[in-house]
């Protein structure tokens, strides 16, 4: 079917493009220029062509930061992934008890980044936090970290915040993924003798190609976005220890005044997520995607 | 007509969301006052809370009761976001007419892009209203012999304060000299009190060791070489002996454990030392106002001490010497359009009879001259005293690095110094790494 553009399309449009302009390409386009200056925010800004690109390549930090983008990357994917996985398809289940075990299972969904962040760091603070005192008071002293003040652990806990902010809404997609699977292959499955075991790892698995791409697109993408929380949590230290580039774009964006220098920054990270995306799509062939359903 | 229906809900919620983007969120804005039609409309941006902001809110509506003609907005923020929402408003050359801020570095570059008003010639005019303030406050708003801001609020020195309770169970005095304070740690950590409550995660709580030890040892000079831009300041042997002795502190475990993702903001350090888990803790001024507010009985109790920071063996620098914020301070926008009304708020509301009673009344010290009677008979009036005799008799103040250096370069001191209390840099690699800013 060809669809037509009237006049009334292009009125429904036109507030969305106008916002798109606006608040997406427009401040890209900024960037772009910004990136070619040297400025701190307030003074008149100077031209410096190209410095503040060769920058990145010296910078120790810029490197640094990229590589605990992709560390954060890495291990929130492993986290998540086999977890929602499993909770998706338990919690497509059709007892009664499973649909009331999901709702209080979504609450974290419902809230927002600053206030999980500000919410985990009075559970892990070390002095009166919840985490450490259920430790002590179990006499298990010995487990009883300094979560997100040590160097060595702090990426971790915050993949794991992250990880129990985001689980559930990939559950959920799991969750409707198993959903769709037609029960008939289950049952010509039983017929030919196939065990739980052997069915999720033969149907349920398979079935789930589509649904472990979206998943995994929306987490990689994803991190590169986990900016709100390391905010609130960190900020960024202990030393530079969860210094993620959109952090170390910001830091160098607001709090050095170096407009110029984090313009490229964000350019970068801009650019790391279309091809994110872009690769994803080809490696997994998104785009082609065909129906499951055929020829059931 | 049924795709019209449809349509108007969807214009409805763009309507909505645009104009809640439009009107901003969150600032507080105070309506009192009588708004005649011909008054001209003075914006103040502060980021006062608590008892401070009501105190700004109360003066501002007295002042705009006696003058017609003017009409005072105070609006307040938070303190982090302001910070960042003034540079874009600066930047966009939007800003509002009177501004809140540290003095210092970021103050200078604001100055430097012909931004804020020359005070200069106003305060020359009436020689009472520029004799009132302390002279070393005004240091901090001064560039090139003119004057950019007035101070509004109040002095805010950093001393240790302690936990008087803990002190008098394990039989510890007040260390004069650092070696006391060395073995008032070992006393306090023998017991299992954490002997010193820091805030690691803000950083700038470490930069008030570094601050003191480094004019103890080397006096005024070290820092202002970096000040100066001298080549290789950062490494003068006071910052080196400084920075070694921070480490042996740390060391000690003189800290309580994980330090550095303790937060003051939300008020743990100072809890730490209120609940008596923690000893003491080097803060600023500021800190007796926000126990007040959070513990008001430990105050009552007569259980906040206090001591200014020790001295040193050898050391070079006076140790009346102190470190931390000046106050804060008003500034006028050069892009205002109403610069006669801004200089007369400045003048008749800011730190007036109603706002000094005020801010004493709250445990504050304001930067005015000849307050000490009223400072006694305060019933907070030891403490206030003991603040502006530090003040009053201080060669040196200076002004937290933080605010005095570039920001690039104050970013850096302290991840480097957050570093070095992690032990995850030598006092050698701080001083190479901090050289690399000076440009």
């Amino acid at each position: 079917m060809k669809e037509q553009l009237n006049w009334q399309r292009i009125v429904m449009i036109t507030p969305a493009i106008a916002f798109f302009i606006i608040f997406a390409l427009g401040p890209m386009v900024m960037a772009g220029y910004f990136s070619f200056l040297d400025w701190n925010g307030v003074a008149v800004p100077k031209f410096t062509g190209f410095s503040n690109w060769i920058n990145v390549f010296t910078d120790k930090f810029a490197g640094m930061s990229m590589l605990l983008t992709l560390k954060m990357m890495i291990l929130t994917w492993v986290i998540q992934t086999p977890i929602s996985l499993l909770l998706g398809v338990f919690l497509a289940g059709k007892q009664r008890y499973r649909s009331i075990l999901g709702v209080f299972y979504f609450f974290p969904l419902l809230f927002s980044s600053a206030a999980i962040g500000i919410t985990w760091s009075y559970i892990l603070n070390p002095n009166f936090g919840l985490v450490n005192s259920l430790f002590h008071a179990l006499g298990l002293s010995s487990l009883a970290k300094d979560w997100i003040g040590n160097p060595q652990l702090a990426l971790y806990t915050i993949a794991v915040v992250i990880a129990w902010q985001f689980i559930p809404f990939h559950t959920l997609l799991y969750q409707a993924g198993t959903r769709q699977i037609p029960d008939a292959i289950y049952e010509a499955a039983e017929i030919d003798g196939a065990t739980g075991i052997k069915k999720f790892f033969h149907i349920t698995l398979p079935q789930l190609k589509y649904t472990i791409t979206t998943s995994s697109l929306l987490m990689l993408t994803g991190s590169l976005t986990y900016f709100d929380l390391v905010y609130v949590m960190t900020g960024g230290g202990p030393g530079n220890a969860t210094m993620i580039l959109p952090m170390y774009m910001y830091k160098t964006a607001f709090m050095d005044q170096r407009m110029g220098y984090g313009s490229v920054l964000a350019i970068i990270l801009a650019v790391i997520g279309i091809l994110l995306s872009l690769v994803m799509l080809k490696i997994t062939g998104f785009n082609k995607m065909e129906s499951q359903m055929e020829g059931v | 007509m049924k795709k019209l229906t449809k349509a108007i809900p969807v214009c409805v919620m763009t309507a909505l969301s645009l104009s809640a983007v439009l009107s901003g969120c969150g600032t507080t804005s105070t309506a009192a006052g009588g708004q005649n039609s011909n008054s001209k409309t003075v914006t103040i941006w502060d980021i006062s809370t608590g008892k401070q902001q009501e105190l700004v809110k109360k003066v501002a509506s007295e002042f705009n009761s006696k003058h017609p003609g003017i009409h005072a907005d105070v609006q307040f923020f938070q303190n982090d976001p302001y910070k960042q929402k003034l540079q874009i408003a600066m930047g966009a050359h939007n800003p509002p007419d009177i501004f809140y801020g540290w003095g210092g570095g970021i103050l200078k570059s604001y100055v430097d892009a012909n931004d804020v008003y020359d005070l200069t010639s106003a305060l020359n005019s009436d020689p009472k209203w520029k004799n009132k303030f302390l002279p070393s406050v005004l240091k901090g708003v001064t560039f090139d012999g003119k004057i950019y801001g007035i101070p509004i609020n109040n002095v805010q020195p950093v001393v240790f304060n302690y936990n008087k309770e803990i002190f008098k169970k394990y039989n510890v005095t007040p260390p004069k000299t650092w070696d006391e304070l060395l073995k008032v740690v070992q006393e306090l950590k023998s017991h299992g009190i954490s002997p010193i409550a820091l805030a690691g995660k803000n950083k700038w709580p470490d930069l008030m060791y570094e601050e003191y030890l480094v004019d103890r040892i080397g006096g005024p000079k070290a820092f202002n070489a970096v000040i100066q831009k001298k080549p290789n300041a950062w490494s003068d042997p006071a910052f080196i002996k400084a920075n070694t002795m921070i480490q042996e502190l740390v060391k000690m475990g003189a800290f309580e454990t994980g330090f550095t993702s303790v937060n003051f903001d939300t008020g743990e350090s100072d809890a730490l030392v209120y609940t008596g888990k923690a000893a003491m803790q080097l803060m600023g001024g500021w800190d007796f106002a926000n126990i007040l507010s959070t513990d008001p009985a430990y105050i009552k109790n007569k259980n906040f001490g206090w001591f200014s920071f020790p001295t040193v063996q050898n050391g070079k620098g006076d140790p009346n010497d102190i470190a931390g914020n000046l106050s804060n301070f008003y500034s006028v926008a050069s892009a205002s359009k109403n610069i006669k009304e801004d200089v007369t708020y400045l003048k008749d509301a800011v730190l007036n009879d109603t706002a000094v009673k005020g801010y004493i009344d709250i445990g504050d010290v304001p930067p005015v001259k000849g307050i000490e009677p009223q400072l006694q008979q305060n019933q907070y009036g030891d403490w206030l005293s003991f603040i502006y005799k530090l003040v009053d008799k201080a060669p040196n103040f200076q002004m937290s690095w933080d605010q005095a250096l570039p920001p690039e370069e104050a970013q850096a001191l302290l991840t480097n110094l957050d570093q070095l209390f992690l032990n995850q840099i030598t006092p050698q690699q701080f001083s190479d790494n901090m050289n690399k800013y000076i440009k």
